[in-house]
């Protein structure tokens, strides 16, 4: 597969090579049922202080490229293959000690619902020096004078005391604060936010997503942000990843996604936000029919079974070929879709927009 | 937390009053005549009217009762006996038995050691047992080890107590001869020593053990597969956290929270007696003393020893609450 999209510049440092390069991603599950195709074939590249936006519904493989860039498929059954280049050392193939001393010192994650992802016997302050302690070998006085510091920094009020209350005593957008700052503790290069604002409410969301960005501004960390939700990606990113049955399906940076997309799933996707300044007939769009099983995905393209364009290609199969991810354009915007691109374009322009 | 405890405590009385009453109504409904088990062979309507005036069996069953708690209630006990032979039964006064005119309590007194050595040590022995099957199981699932494990679990919970008991006495005891036969003397540690005594309780430990220690595998491979899957647990190791803090500090602490309220519940119930493992092994503690009397319709040590069992039972789910909540910070005592 020849799929990738370059975020910024090519950084200078390391001679050229992207801070964080995902080549050729695949990870499989082998089930009772068979084998779960969830990531096939993933390319993006990320420099620091750039944010890159992977976009797609439930089951579209999100959450499970970014848990294979954590390294936390390894020692269960998954089976992970291509490279993950992360500062110039390859993730995919390091062993679980030299991956360990990475979590959270290099790579950090910052998990969907936070209530549930921190252990409910455990102070959050200790919470979050245990991730500071496991890396440093400093005091425990440090480790705490630091989580203080990161909690008044995520915004929480008097963090000195609400550094000794369990994560029960705390409200949802404060936990996903005392999430944040945990994963900030040892000031990771590589921040993955995976749905970090589906489970607060909209306030707490804008409130969560100023947060990070300034806190990347500060830190310089570069941010893989996984979402279903377009609006955070229009806010957050630079560049975007739209994923689709495991696999790249429309790529590039944000205004191509927005204004120029041409992959019929994206125009689904944007189609889908609920917009408060239009008026209308009131219905939400929505994608017909289901996301595929990864059990048994479509031998053509993968979204063929939902789309309503097929009638559009020419010369080509939808049902049993799969389209390359071509890039269109100077930019590094790329589309995986058998319509001709002038074609794609006169649809956007003619059937999309006017909707949107 | 003060507040809580006392209402508990209070709360634990009345359950124990009910218990006790249920008890001394249920026996009095039951066909059994005390009076005619008392006096012996040579009965007739004198010999049996004279039992009824010195037992009291002649006054209202309620009166009866409300003396009996006289004995548990007040500080000095109670007077028993007939007029003329009147003697003191001091606090806490069960009564006397009926069968040899032993004051209760001394006998619970008596048997009660035998009963605590053998629930403790079948306990620890459980515990860690079933634990680590449990633990190592749920780590491994699906491999040999968890496939052997929760094989010997079930085997565990299906082998009738009896029987395996039986077993062991019989291959350790009388055929290979490893121990020597059961001295009920050698229960008692500080008189006869650490191996006499490890030697008198190590297979009513193992009888006793075995079915619990299969629950308790089964229970803690099940929490612990339930917890491993946990996103606590991801967050641990996206931490960067070694595997074995993973599993110990994050996963098996979460997984052993509902073992302590089971752990605390089964001893508890044990320290009231051990009734088949007593009996296989003549270990005299308070299950052997609970058939014997029921047997014998020995009323004052049928309620005493169901209410001594009932204390331990009523103090076993107060102590389970109290740690519940030191473990886990979101239960709140109230």
């Amino acid at each position: 597969m020849t799929e990738s999209v370059t975020s910024a510049p090519p950084a200078d440092t390391r001679a050229g090579k992207p801070f964080l390069e995902v080549k050729d991603l695949q990870v499989h599950f082998p089930t009772d049922d068979g084998l779960v195709k969830a990531v096939n074939g993933l390319n993006f590249t990320l420099e620091r202080g750039k944010t890159l936006g992977i976009v797609g519904e439930s089951g579209s493989g999100k959450s499970v490229s970014s848990l294979a860039i954590m390294g936390l498929h390894k020692g269960s059954k998954a089976k992970v293959s291509g490279e993950i280049w992360l500062d110039g050392a390859e993730l995919v193939s390091m062993s679980v000690p030299e991956m360990r001393a990475l979590r959270g010192q290099q790579v950090a994650m910052i998990f969907q619902d936070p209530l549930s992802a921190m252990h409910p016997f455990y102070r959050v302050g200790d919470q979050l020096t245990e991730a500071f302690l496991v890396h440093n070998n400093a005091p425990k006085a440090v480790a705490k004078k630091r989580a203080v510091e990161l909690l008044d920094r995520v915004g929480i009020p008097s963090p000195d005391k609400r550094f000794f209350d369990y994560p029960h005593q705390f409200s949802g957008g404060m936990r996903q604060r005392a999430m944040i700052a945990m994963a900030l503790m040892c000031d990771p290069a590589l921040l993955i936010a995976d749905e970090p604002t589906t489970a607060l409410d909209v306030t707490v969301q804008a409130q969560i997503l100023d947060l990070m960005k300034d806190l990347q501004k500060e830190f310089n960390s570069a941010i893989i942000l996984i979402t279903h939700d377009l609006g955070v990606v229009a806010k957050m990113t630079e560049n975007v990843v739209v994923m689709y049955g495991g696999r790249v399906v429309e790529s590039g940076n944000v205004r191509d996604i927005f204004y120029r997309p041409e992959m019929p799933y994206t125009w689904g996707l944007l189609g889908s936000i609920p917009r408060v300044n239009r008026s209308g007939d009131g219905r939400l769009k929505s994608i017909r029919g289901t996301p595929p099983s990864l059990i048994n995905l479509p031998k053509g393209c993968p979204f063929q079974p939902r789309c309503d364009y097929q009638e559009h290609v020419e010369g080509a199969n939808c049902a049993t070929e799969l389209p390359e991810l071509l890039q269109i354009g100077q930019e590094q915007h790329r589309v995986r879709c058998h319509i001709n691109s002038e074609q794609r374009k006169q649809l956007f322009t003619e059937q999309i927009k006017p909707s949107l | 937390m003060g507040r809580y405890l006392i209402r508990r405590l209070i709360q634990a009385v009345f359950v124990l009053l009910v218990i006790s009453a249920i008890t001394f109504f249920l026996f009095w409904a039951t066909p059994a005549n005390p009076a005619l088990l008392i006096c012996g062979r040579n009965c007739n309507a004198e010999t049996v009217a004279q039992v009824n005036a010195t037992y009291g069996f002649d006054k209202p069953l309620v009166v009866q009762y409300g003396q009996y708690m006289q004995g548990l209630v007040s500080p000095g006990g109670r007077t028993i006996g007939s007029e003329g032979n009147e003697r003191n039964c001091a606090w806490p006064c069960f009564g006397e038995s009926y069968q040899n005119g032993i004051p209760v309590w001394n006998s619970i007194k008596d048997a009660f050691p035998a009963t605590l050595w053998l629930a403790l040590g079948a306990a620890v022995l459980w515990l860690l047992s079933g634990v680590m099957l449990g633990l190592i199981a749920a780590l491994r699932k699906g491999k040999f080890i968890d496939k052997f494990s929760v094989g010997l679990a079930l085997f565990g919970v299906s082998f009738p107590t009896i029987v395996f008991g039986y077993l062991l006495l019989f291959l350790f005891i009388v055929k290979l001869k490893w121990i020597p036969f059961p001295d009920t003397a050698n229960a008692a540690l500080f008189t006869v020593g650490p191996v006499k005594w490890l030697q008198f309780y190590i297979l009513p430990w193992i009888t006793l053990a075995l079915v619990f220690a299969a629950l308790y595998t089964r229970i803690t491979r099940a929490n612990m597969i339930d917890t491993m899957n946990e996103d606590y647990i991801r967050t641990a190791r996206a931490k960067g956290l070694g595997e074995r803090t993973v599993v110990f500090k994050h996963g098996l602490r979460s997984a052993l929270t509902p073992i302590v309220t089971i752990f605390g519940l089964d001893v508890g119930g044990l320290l009231g007696g051990a009734v088949i493992t007593e009996q296989i092994f003549s270990i005299t503690g308070l299950g052997k003393f609970s058939i014997d009397s029921v047997l014998s319709n020995d009323l004052p040590a049928i309620m005493g020893v169901v209410l001594f069992a009932a204390i331990f039972v009523v103090l076993a789910n107060i102590v389970v609450d109290v740690l519940y909540a030191v473990i886990d910070p979101r239960v709140r005592l109230s």
